[in-house]
Order: C-alpha cells, then sequence, then structure tokens
C-alpha cells in the first residue's frame, strides 16, 4: 500500500449518536455510495485524513522514481531504457494526479512537497530500499506495482470523488507497470544461469518489503476501522496482502523461482497460501527514516527542488513580462 | 521567492469527434506552459487531438447547496422524455 498508517486522528470510530446532523447526511450519502466532491460539506477529521492518505500516495509516486531513476543509463537495451524512461514518467504524471485530487481539499501542492521535504510527510517504506542490479527494475514491476494495483483498485470505488477519479486513471497505466516488470524477470529467468541468480536475488531482496507494503495487520486498528467507515479504505491490509500473495506465488512458480520464505504453503482448504512472519520490526525502523535509503532519497528531492528554484522562478517571471507586455 | 504556479483545468478531445472532456488539472506559469505540460500528463497514450487549458480560478461552478433549486424542477416535468409518451405497437418509425 503506498499510504500506510494514515493516522485518522480520532480515537474511537464515530457513532450515529455522536455526529451532528449534518455530518449524519454526510454519513448517510457515503452508506448509499454517493461520491463527496470538492465543495460539498464534510468532516473536517474525514478531509485531514484524506489530505494525509493522498498526500501520502502522491509522495510514494514521486520518491518512487528514484530508485529506478538509478538504472535509466544503464538499461540493458535501447528497448529497454525507452520502456524504463516512459514507465519513470508515469510516475510523475500518477504523482501530479494525485497532488491535484488533495489540493481540491485546500491545501496546495507547494505546501505537501514541503512537508515532504521536512520528512513531516510519509511516503511508502518500499522506496527506501537500494536497486543494487537490473533484475530489481523487473522486480519492482512485478511485485510493488503489483501490489500498487492490488491496493488501488478498490480506491477507484472509494467515497471522495477527485481521488476515485485519479485512481482510475493510475489503474490504466499501472498494468504497463507491473507487465513490463514480469517481462524483465521472464528474459532473465530464461536466460544464463548468471542472469536467472540476479532475477532470483531481486526475487529474495524485494518479497518481504513487498509484503511490508500492505502495512502490519490492522484488524484492531481505529484509523482503519474510521477510514472503512468513510469508505476511503475498502479492504483490510491482511487481506490484500492475501490477495498479493495468492496471485504472486504461481507467477513465481512460472519464473521457475522460488519465494523466500520456507513456510510458504498452500491451504487446499482455505484455497489460499499461508507465509511465514513478516519482520515488523524492520518496517517501523524504516517507516522511522532508518532505512537502508531514506536519507539519501530526501536529500535527492530536496536538492532537485532546490536546484529547480531558479528554474520556476524565471517561467514565473516570463509569464509576468509576457502578461504586462500583452496589457500594456 | 518562489511563487506558486496557478493551477489549469485540463479538457481532452478524443479523435471520435465527442466534445472536450475533463481530464483533470495541473500546475503552469502560463497558458503556453499548460498546453505544453498537458500534453505530457494528459495524452501519453492517443488520448486526444485537441487540449483546452483554462485556469482554475476563471472558473465559475454551481454550489452543492443550490442542487434543489436547480435541479429538482426537472424531475417532476417527466413528458420531456420520449418515453412518457406510449406508441400502439401497430405504430412504427416512432
Amino acid at each position: 500500500m503506498y499510504a500506510q498508517l494514515v493516522e485518522t486522528g480520532l480515537k474511537q470510530v464515530r457513532a450515529a449518536a455522536d455526529m451532528s446532523p449534518e455530518e449524519q447526511a454526510f454519513q448517510a450519502r457515503i452508506d448509499d455510495g454517493i461520491k463527496i466532491e470538492a465543495k460539498d460539506w464534510m468532516p473536517d477529521a474525514y478531509r485531514k485524513t484524506l489530505i494525509r492518505q493522498i498526500s501520502q500516495h502522491a509522495h510514494s509516486e514521486i520518491v518512487g522514481q528514484l530508485p529506478e531513476g538509478n538504472w535509466v543509463t544503464r538499461a540493458p537495451t535501447l528497448k529497454r531504457k525507452s520502456i524504463l524512461l516512459a514507465k519513470i514518467q508515469d510516475e510523475a504524471g500518477h504523482g501530479l494526479y494525485l497532488y491535484s485530487a488533495a489540493e481540491t481539499l485546500g491545501v496546495s501542492r507547494d505546501e505537501l512537497l514541503a512537508a515532504l521535504h521536512s520528512g513531516k510527510a510519509k511516503y511508502s517504506s518500499i522506496f527506501n530500499y537500494p536497486t543494487l542490479s537490473w533484475a530489481d527494475m523487473g522486480a519492482i514491476g512485478w511485485l510493488v506495482d503489483g501490489s500498487a494495483i492490488i491496493n488501488q483498485i478498490p480506491l477507484c470505488r472509494c467515497s471522495y470523488g477527485p481521488y476515485a477519479r485519479a485512481m482510475i486513471r493510475v489503474c490504466k497505466e499501472e498494468s504497463f507497470h507491473a507487465r513490463q516488470g514480469y517481462d524483465i524477470m521472464m528474459s532473465l529467468a530464461r536466460g544464463t544461469p548468471e542472469q536467472k541468480a540476479m532475477a532470483q536475488d531481486a526475487l529474495n531482496r524485494w518479497w518481504w518489503p513487498s509484503l511490508m507494503m500492505f502495512g502490519p495487520s490492522d484488524a484492531e486498528s481505529v484509523n482503519s476501522a474510521q477510514s472503512a467507515q468513510w469508505r476511503i479504505k475498502l479492504f483490510s491490509n491482511d487481506e490484500l496482502r492475501q490477495r498479493m500473495v495468492d496471485q504472486t506465488v504461481p507467477q513465481a512458480e512460472y519464473l521457475g523461482l522460488t519465494i523466500p520464505d520456507p513456510d510458504l504453503r498452500w491451504n487446499a482448504e482455505t484455497g489460499h497460501y499461508e507465509f511465514g512472519a513478516i519482520d515488523w520490526a524492520e518496517f517501523h525502523n524504516v517507516l522511522k527514516g532508518n532505512g537502508p535509503c531514506n536519507r539519501e532519497r530526501l536529500r535527492t528531492r530536496v536538492k532537485a527542488w532546490d536546484d529547480g528554484e531558479w528554474f520556476r522562478d524565471a517561467l514565473a517571471a516570463h509569464a509576468e513580462k509576457k502578461q504586462a507586455r500583452a496589457a500594456a | 521567492m518562489s511563487k506558486e504556479w496557478p493551477l489549469w483545468e485540463i479538457f481532452i478531445r478524443s479523435q471520435h469527434g465527442l466534445a472536450h472532456k475533463h481530464v483533470g488539472s495541473l500546475h503552469a506559469p502560463d497558458a503556453e506552459m499548460a498546453v505544453n505540460n498537458a500534453r505530457d500528463v494528459y495524452t501519453r497514450r492517443n488520448e486526444g487531438v485537441s487540449i483546452w487549458v483554462v485556469r482554475a480560478a476563471d472558473i465559475v461552478a454551481s454550489s452543492p447547496a443550490d442542487k434543489g433549486a436547480l435541479f429538482d424542477p426537472s424531475n417532476s416535468k417527466v413528458y420531456r422524455h420520449p418515453t412518457f409518451f406510449p406508441m400502439p405497437e401497430e405504430v412504427k418509425n416512432l
């Protein structure tokens, strides 16, 4: 999940008895499946939670460009390089759709970026891992974008109109990302023993962080229950994670690669795969800023923003000059 | 100093002769850059053959509070729909 551990600021789920008539009408619309639009009345906590969730999601798209940018100049062929560039360009677009959706809630994009750059706003833990070999481009598309799709498809039906519409656009483009990743994995898995070993090594490193993307179990979480009531979270973290494991294990089998989990086994009774315990200490540590690449990622983002300032200002000055001339 | 770039709403006409449709928004310092950015963001996969950009600040929208006054009156005028008039089976082409 690209937005992990989103706070609602509430200690317990809002009950009908605690709600003002306005809030009751708002909740009734959501229960009826009617979309909430930017100018509609909404509770402050709903607005704030959505800003946190959508901006975390947007930041993840933008920071997510960095691990892949690492391989643009070293892609093995011109075709792979063009595909990787197109994917990275898509990620910038996804960030833009999401920032735009967040802006409808009354916050500016520059404010959101400032929160990212100061370290106040979070982005997905997954992008704090390094991309050590070309095979990582395959594993990221396959596993990370694959997990993102599982998370994002339900959000196309979420209660907030601008967010749902942004998600529809994102999902249309995301299948390309997952498929190009699997295509890289297929090429490597069918290649030399060294290439196949690279693919296996990438799977070994990305498997567990990909499962962590969905966040810890939220069966007991007040934040998640409230978000579910608001319909900005449609399935629990565990449900989505299970879906990811169930669909990915056969894909790994096709590649002839081994999922790095000795406890993984098929349960014919439930019709699901059972898998081993996730190292949540690692997850929380990465989220706190101590992952392998947290500092580097943020430093790169801030540098890009600061280095681009003169250019943004120049374009604004040019626009003002042209406008003044047109008026004269 | 950095001033925030204004927000633009983007409308795209697809090649099938349909009207321009709102697809999203973006920031740009001026109209020309808004068109350039819209091309990069919203037409990467043959989505359209024409782009309109409109400053978001220039759009006048109806308010949710006026929904009743604006749209309820048409509910009682069902005769505006052709299905209001049942036609006999044997009468054709109507």
